[in-house]
């Protein structure tokens, strides 16, 4: 179920737009927010509260490659490899993490720390290789300042 | 150069708004155009030639004054473009985290010009400290009475609310964007209607990016004549270049629209990268034609990139030194193309997956004779025939990089390996 807090967001959410439906991107980020993912329960929440088919909620959903369609670990680390980023040593920082968490694109270590997402272009072309570990953007990336980063999180 | 744009970016008060007010005689453009009449904004606008800094370069006094003509019509909105994907582009993050004033008061002016009361800020959700800040603005701004429902005591309505984007890049396009704001997956509208006459829920709507409505501030400022002083006159203003990859000083440059490649390369950014040599640039961001080092004696405008053979874009500059494999950068190019590819149309869905494919093999050393061929066959195949302009980046790349590169791809295929560092 929404929390009280969700479902008051929700509703402010909505009278920001001329059409209920135009509340359904939003409606995924709370969800994301309160249930961590978006699972069956956060699609049938979503459904319920705007009026939308469960089928058009997860439809949307799946379409955005930010949002969260399993269970993430505490910190997740979405990292750059486009052109800007790649031609500056993006893959060997993906493969240092690779080689040092066993993480490959989209999986989770074992004791939840860590999960990787590589992304298209984040917008640091100018500090590439670049990352967002949660919302703190990193740039200039190189296997040992990334390990020292990640030792910031637990 | 006096910077506008970037003005005092590296001031830690740049993004509040008594410092805008107090330092930088932030919304007295925004007083002087509610002294004026919506048409004569709009004229003025039009005047300055301000062409839209999202890639296209089309005329905004036009767009406006097509909205406008929609006079019983209502309501209308205004739409921020903050969904500042293509690759190699970070100038409306700066904006944004920098000088969020700026694009609200650009905001209000436009939609005072053509009757928008209702403004959305489409920002993208790798932007979440951008988001923040913005939001932060957008309530400075209400408490100032430079947003509501009495603007400054003069009857003028205008509301601004953030949209979050969730990570897609067609979602930047006009049209998929209003699509992605309305609830619906990114897919591209088929373009019967002027999005000025049916645009977000049926009604007239104007996209605009964040860096044309930041420009508007200063045309009102300081008046077309003089705003088309700034560089060519047919395509005017200050600019921001993204310039990334392999040289000495990467970042974000404002300078006149029209500065030469070379100069923004070897002069702005410092040159290359451990006095190398230049061996490719993307000029206008991914989607652009790359262009060989013979090639960026070329005036950064609208016109004149066109007459070089490539395209202004969003002004993203990827420098590439010898060390780089063009096999690899088209295989990296097209991997991203077909990861943003909607899936809507199938010369897109498919032809981008197809590209990517070949590309790979020749990368991997295992191309045949005929890949090259069969590569241009496909690009013969989906060229201009899908819904929206996505393909034709993939296809630009393909090939502006084998006409430009292509005994490279002919190596790789008869040595069947990649003998580049860089790969």
């Amino acid at each position: 179920m929404f929390s009280e807090t969700a479902i008051r967001e929700l509703e402010e959410t909505k009278a920001r737009y001329p059409d209920r439906k135009a509340a359904l991107l939003p409606a995924l980020y709370i969800a994301q927010k309160e249930f961590g993912w978006l699972g069956a329960e956060a699609y049938e929440e979503i459904s319920a509260t705007l009026g939308i088919p469960k089928a058009a909620v997860r439809g949307v959903g799946t379409f955005y490659s930010m949002l969260k369609h399993k269970p993430m670990g505490r910190n997740l680390i979405r990292i750059c490899t486009n052109v800007s980023c790649m031609i500056l040593g993006a893959e060997k920082v993906v493969d240092f993490l690779r080689r040092k968490f066993g993480l490959e694109d989209g999986s989770t270590t074992s004791d939840s720390r860590f999960s990787l997402v590589i992304m298209e272009c984040i917008g640091a072309c100018a500090i590439g290789p670049a990352m967002l570990v949660n919302d703190d953007l990193y740039g200039n990336l190189t296997e040992k300042t990334i390990e020292e980063i990640l030792s910031q999180y637990s | 150069m006096e910077t506008f744009l970037l003005k005092d970016i590296d001031n830690p008060n740049s993004a509040n708004i008594n410092f805008y007010i107090n330092n930088q005689g932030g919304y007295q453009s925004l007083q002087k155009a509610l002294a004026m009449s919506p048409a004569e904004v709009i004229d003025m606008v039009r005047k300055a030639n301000l062409r839209g800094r999202g890639g296209v370069g089309f005329s905004a006094g036009m767009k406006w004054y097509f909205c406008s003509l929609n006079k019983e019509v209502s309501p209308k909105y205004l739409i921020a473009n903050a969904d500042e994907g293509e690759p190699g582009t970070f100038k409306d993050r700066a904006i944004l985290e920098k000088r969020p004033h700026l694009l609200i008061e650009g905001m209000v002016i436009a939609g005072y010009s053509f009757g928008a009361e209702y403004g959305y800020i489409y920002l993208r959700g790798e932007y979440p400290k951008a988001k923040e800040i913005v939001n932060k603005a957008i309530q400075e701004a209400y408490h100032k009475g430079y947003l509501g429902d009495n603007i400054l005591g003069k009857g003028i309505k205008f509301h601004i609310t953030v949209h979050q984007g969730a990570g897609a890049y067609i979602c930047g396009e006009a049209s998929t964007l209003l699509e992605s704001l309305e609830g619906r997956r990114g897919h591209p509208r088929i373009p019967y209607y002027r999005l000025a006459n049916v645009g977000a829920w049926g009604k007239p709507t104007i996209v605009n990016n964040i860096e044309t409505l930041s420009n508007v501030p200063l045309i009102i400022k300081i008046g077309p004549e003089e705003y088309t002083q700034i560089g060519p006159a047919k395509s005017p203003g200050p600019k921001l270049y993204s310039i990334s990859g392999h040289v000495n000083k990467p970042g974000l440059y404002e300078l006149p629209m029209g500065t030469s490649l070379r100069e923004l390369i070897y002069k702005h950014a410092g040159g290359i990268r451990e006095n190398r040599k230049l061996k490719a640039v993307i000029p206008g961001g991914i989607s652009t034609p790359v262009l060989p080092p013979d090639k960026i004696d070329c005036a950064m405008d609208f016109d004149s990139m066109r007459n070089a053979g490539s395209w202004l874009g969003s002004g993203a500059v990827i420098v590439m030194d010898d060390t780089t494999c063009m096999v690899k950068i088209l295989w990296r190019a097209l991997k991203f193309f077909e990861h943003e590819s909607c899936g809507k149309c199938v010369p897109c869905r498919e032809g981008t997956g197809w590209m990517r494919n070949i590309v790979e093999r020749i990368e991997d050393g295992k191309g045949t004779d005929d890949d090259i061929d069969l590569l241009m066959d496909i690009v013969d195949n989906i060229k201009d025939k899908a819904f929206c302009p996505l393909v034709d980046g993939a296809v630009t790349d393909v090939e502006s990089i084998v006409t430009n590169f292509r005994s490279e791809f002919e190596e790789h295929i008869k040595n069947k390996v990649c003998r580049m560092v860089n790969a």
